[in-house]
């Protein structure tokens, strides 16, 4: 095979392009008030010293790895299958390892040790920040837009709503709201969590009653548009929930039980083993969801609506049970938030947020909540770390360009996820060999 | 200070300032209707909704600011001169809009489509390109308001005063321009070659290619298509607002609005859609509460939600299978 061939050399064009790309995405930011250009111009001609050994222009540098990068595909094209391969085997350990069920039952068991001691271990703040406020929280998240993703196949782009109707629960029960709590009698925050979980269910039931006729693009859409008058309702009524301010008076649980006193404070041990303990609960109800008949019905409804309509099952009733058994995850996940950092506002859920949720779900895995679960513990952790310090000229603004990114190359190369379920991935291997699973074939032009 | 003065309030001020509203209506309405076509479009070939376009809308608005500025320098258009620099800003921010809807439809769709992928994929591939045009944007430009109106044409150019109200150059430009490029693009789509092929693959894309079409061409063109209108409104939209890194995401709901009031697929809809859609937020802000701006959003986005609850095919009717 030789390097020189018309196919190569417009491979070597597309790794160019794609390295310009990088070189502008990591490069200097431009600003308002500099010339336009100053931003790219920045990309390409700052010097830059590669570990003090030698200093040159960027572009310079990121040509360089350009063709190093094509020359390693060129050359060794063949071997991309067993590169491939090999992740593909990594990847599938989890699984195969366990899929005796006494190995199963021992690695959970020794999982469960591991986080039960994982305050003990872990002493920077950051850190124990980060497990709590950025993990815990966002895996209860995920795990709730899983449900109504991963298995009943229904893109919500306003999932954070029912984060923000947990929040917003625990403050007009505490009384931090503007507006006086029920009753004007605030209650404390860990009772509100029955009452922020029910609250984000009926929303869920409100809100998918109407919505959940409409399919695919339509649903996201509508989705959206549903979150983004709940954003601007909430900025403008400042008499109710303080405006886009909102309050930050939300008080920390305490349980007051006979002689045993305990105020969870600022520190954020309590929160992590009052959150790992709703985690796992969550875990277990849809673990057990997913293989009872409600989420028989969510498969059967996903790959096929018609034909599941056809066997009696109504796709409204239970594509509403998915939005209202999502919504309670979101809802609890909106009762933590507020608890533990006191404050709630109208940043919470916006459309960002919700896409962020998504990325924890389509990277982790549609479907698969261990996947998920890891798939929230991955990108949380590396977006904390990024975002805190702020690593190779990486400015926090940055973060949902590579988000968007990592989307559009989940979707290319691994649609499934990282660990993906194994019905999912059978699913979208079968789209792609050709096999008819999905009536919403793209190219036919299905009306929703 | 009941409801009934509130509404009587809003009808006074109609009352009163009627033809500002119509003019402000029109020529929001205008750049809607350039945009509510590219979804159309997308929508006739592809079967889904381009979650990309508000960005290659927003794209087409810096491109087009930037050329302009950079051939201004520190001046200002004025007289006759703006007109020259008006077309010369529509057509980079067409081309550089188009370049980018391909852009998108390559990395975004194509290895999806030729792997025959679920619809789901699609969509969040869209977003995810929604997300990098976006924030790439911020990063090189800046983020928060960046480009203010007035940096190319002083804001207060009165071109002819009419029933009073005197009537701002960059409206009538933009509604001219509107109206050439939505002709020029319903011709190109019912009576050229290139238009049959987007019809043909709209109806039943495997038979069309069966009968000669170049299937991912004709995609292709539709992107272009779509992308340099949208390009074209996004200079004229800021013109008048100037334009921010997430611009899109507004205007693109409020155009994609218009696009399904007006029937996917259906392009002379879309147009209507989206003369409607900008009359309404021109309308409804007398009606706002408080004189609370983010009213007027509340009211359009609520008919989003209305009219794909109660009548998704729109109020023209969905044409998608016959006439893109």
């Amino acid at each position: 095979m030789t390097i020189v061939s018309l196919a190569n050399l417009k491979r070597l064009g597309l790794t160019l392009l794609m390295m310009g790309v990088i070189a502008i995405m990591t490069g200097s930011p431009g600003s308002s008030t500099a010339p336009p250009t100053t931003g790219v111009h920045g990309s390409f001609f700052e010097r830059v010293s590669w570990f003090g050994l030698f200093a040159v222009q960027r572009w310079v540098l990121f040509a360089t790895l350009g063709v190093i990068v094509w020359l390693l595909v060129s050359l060794y094209r063949p071997q991309a299958r067993n590169i491939r391969r090999g992740v593909n085997t990594v990847l599938a350990l989890p699984k195969s390892i366990t899929a005796k069920r006494p190995t199963r039952i021992a690695f959970m068991v020794l999982a469960l040790i591991v986080v039960l001691i994982l305050p003990k271990l872990v002493h920077e703040s950051f850190w124990m920040y980060l497990i709590v406020e950025q993990i815990g929280v966002w895996i209860l998240l995920a795990l709730g837009l899983n449900v109504v993703v991963g298995f009943a196949g229904l893109l919500d782009l306003g999932f954070a709503a029912f984060y923000a109707i947990g929040a917003y629960t625990t403050a007009w029960f505490t009384g931090a709201l503007p507006m006086p709590a029920l009753f004007h009698h605030p209650i404390p925050t860990l009772w509100v969590i029955p009452i922020g979980v029910l609250a984000a269910m009926i929303f869920g039931v409100l809100l998918g009653t109407p919505t959940l006729r409409l399919r695919g693009d339509y649903l996201a859409i509508v989705t959206l548009g549903f979150a983004l008058i709940i954003d601007d309702f909430v900025e403008i009524q400042t008499g109710v929930t303080g405006g886009g301010i909102g309050t930050s008076s939300v008080p920390h649980p305490s349980i007051n039980v006979g002689f045993w006193h305990l105020h969870f404070g600022i520190s954020n041990t309590p929160y992590y083993y009052l959150c790992l303990f709703f985690i796992i609960i969550f875990i277990m109800i849809f673990t057990s969801l997913e293989h009872s008949r409600i989420g028989r019905s969510w498969v059967a409804i996903r790959e096929d609506e018609v034909a599941a309509e056809s066997v009696g099952i109504n796709p409204l009733k239970y594509k509403v049970m998915a939005f209202a058994v999502g919504a309670a995850s979101g809802g609890f996940g909106g009762v933590m938030s507020a608890g533990l950092v006191n404050i709630v506002n109208p940043s919470l859920f916006t459309y960002q947020i919700s896409v962020n949720v998504l990325v924890l779900v389509i990277f982790g895995g549609m479907g698969s909540i261990w996947g998920v679960a890891l798939g929230a513990i991955v990108i949380q952790t590396v977006t904390s770390y990024l975002d805190n310090y702020q690593p190779w000229g990486y400015q926090i603004n940055d973060l949902y360009m590579y988000i968007g990114a990592l989307l559009i190359i989940m979707m290319i190369f691994r649609p499934a996820g990282l660990l993906p379920s194994r019905r999912r991935a059978r699913e979208f291997a079968a789209a792609e060999g050709g096999e008819e699973i999905h009536t919403d074939e793209v190219l036919s032009g299905e009306q929703p | 200070m009941g409801f009934e003065h509130f509404w009587l309030s809003g009808f006074d001020q109609i009352h009163t300032a009627f033809w500002t509203y119509l003019a402000v209506g029109l020529q929001n309405g205008a750049v809607y209707a350039m945009i509510a076509v590219g979804y159309t479009l997308v929508y006739g070939v592809l079967g889904l909704i381009n979650f990309a376009h508000g960005e290659v809308f927003m794209c087409g608005g810096f491109a087009g600011v930037f050329l302009t500025r950079g051939i201004l320098g520190d001046r200002v258009g004025t007289g006759w001169g703006s007109v020259g620099l008006i077309l010369a800003g529509v057509l980079i921010g067409g081309l550089v809009s188009a370049l980018v809807a391909t852009g998108v439809e390559r990395v975004a769709y194509r290895p999806l489509r030729q792997r025959h992928a679920p619809k789901l994929a699609f969509l969040i591939s869209a977003i995810g390109m929604s997300f990098f045009l976006q924030t790439l944007a911020g990063k090189e430009f800046g983020y928060g308001v960046n480009i203010f109106p007035g940096q190319v044409f002083e804001p207060g150019q009165v071109l002819f005063v009419m029933f009073g109200t005197s009537i701002h150059t960059i409206a009538v430009v933009s509604i001219v321009a509107a109206i050439v490029m939505l002709v020029i693009a319903d011709r190109i789509v019912r009576a050229t070659r290139l238009g049959r092929g987007i019809r043909a693959v709209s109806q039943d894309a495997e038979t069309s290619s069966l009968m000669g079409v170049n299937i991912d061409r004709t995609i292709t063109i539709t992107f272009i298509l779509g992308g340099a209108l949208a390009g074209a409104a996004g200079f004229l939209y800021s013109l008048q607002s100037g334009i921010v890194q997430n611009a899109g995401t507004e205007v693109g709901i409020y155009a994609f609005t218009a696009a399904v009031l007006g029937g996917i697929g259906n392009l002379r809809g879309a147009a209507l859609g989206g003369l409607f859609i900008g009359l309404f937020g021109s309308f409804s802000v007398p009606f706002a509460f408080e004189g609370n701006i983010q009213w007027t959003e509340i009211y359009t986005f609520l008919i989003l939600v209305l009219v794909l609850i109660i009548r998704p095919t729109g109020i023209l009717g969905e044409k998608s299978g016959r006439t893109a």
